[in-house]
């Protein structure tokens, strides 16, 4: 009897360990983690990119609908072709980088939740954070929980990695990122693409 | 002297042009850095890496041009050389 009560304690708490809800740690060792941003302007579409992608989001392969987490990025990691347009952009006029060194996004809740073998699809609400100004939106994002996958992507560790992928829009008048001016020159809307991939080690 | 300036000028259209060709005739702005795509084959992301490189646009070719217009504009203030008798 006590072996039996042994084992199915076991069990559950196997059970238990495998569904609970697991962290992924977004700052990347091999540097892939971006978020790319576009804006059309009349000589060329201004095409950057920012490296500096960190934060945290637990996911639970059991119920992705309860994924929270929070990604940041750093200001002063956006990149552009052009270093005139690169000081500009992060300067007081634009992104005020020196002042507002993060841009974060942070999710509250999950809808439209549909996964067909290890990848998620949903709509995310939470609220993105640009110049200082918080906004709430509600972005498409694609998860892939790739399991035990890490020890191919980094050497010597066991683990998995969750892969997110979200396009999205923002317009940067709602962001006082000098509303109603230039746009004969750099376009209100931005296009926005997130790709990035956590770690969970074991 | 005149001549001179004159030379300098259109070696320098010539020179812009040429070189514009060819790094790629781009005709967007000067870049000092692209971009290059790599995918990571575990995840299948696409990252990019900002590799150093000038791409002359056509902001170097105005910026050339205006030199140039500026060097043959100056050889019309430039007294002619006078003839040794």
């Amino acid at each position: 009897m006590k072996t039996k009560l042994t084992i199915l304690a076991f069990i559950a708490l196997t059970g238990a360990a495998l569904a609970a809800p697991q962290t992924f740690d977004f700052k990347d060792p091999k540097g892939i983690n971006n978020a790319g941003f576009k804006l059309d302007a009349p000589l060329e579409a201004i095409n950057g990119s920012a490296s500096g992608v960190t934060g945290t989001v637990t996911f639970d392969p059991e119920n992705p609908g309860a994924t929270k987490g929070r990604i940041t990025v750093a200001t002063a990691s956006l990149m552009l072709p052009n270093p005139m347009q690169k000081q500009h952009m992060l300067s007081d006029k634009w992104l005020d980088a020196t002042k507002f060194p993060e841009i974060t996004f942070e999710s509250k809740n999950f809808k439209n939740v549909q996964t067909a073998g290890d990848t998620t699809t949903a709509d995310v609400i939470g609220t993105f954070t640009l110049k200082g100004v918080s906004k709430e939106f509600t972005v498409p994002v694609k998860l892939t929980c790739l399991k035990d996958k890490l020890g191919e992507r980094v050497p010597n560790q066991k683990g998995d990695l969750l892969v997110i992928r979200a396009n999205f829009t923002i317009k940067r008048s709602d962001f006082n990122i000098n509303p109603g001016q230039f746009e004969d020159k750099v376009s209100d809307i931005i296009e926005i693409t997130l790709s990035i991939a956590g770690a969970s080690p074991k | 002297m005149k001549r001179t300036f004159r030379i300098i000028a259109a070696v320098l259209v010539v020179g812009a042009i040429a070189f514009w060709v060819a790094a790629g005739a781009n005709r967007g702005w000067t870049k000092t850095r692209v971009p290059k795509k790599v995918v990571d084959e575990v995840t299948g992301l696409e990252g990019i890496q900002w590799q150093d490189k000038f791409v002359p646009g056509v902001d170097f070719l105005g910026v050339a041009l205006l030199g140039a217009g500026f060097l043959a504009g100056v050889s019309f203030f430039v007294p002619a050389k006078s003839k040794q008798p």
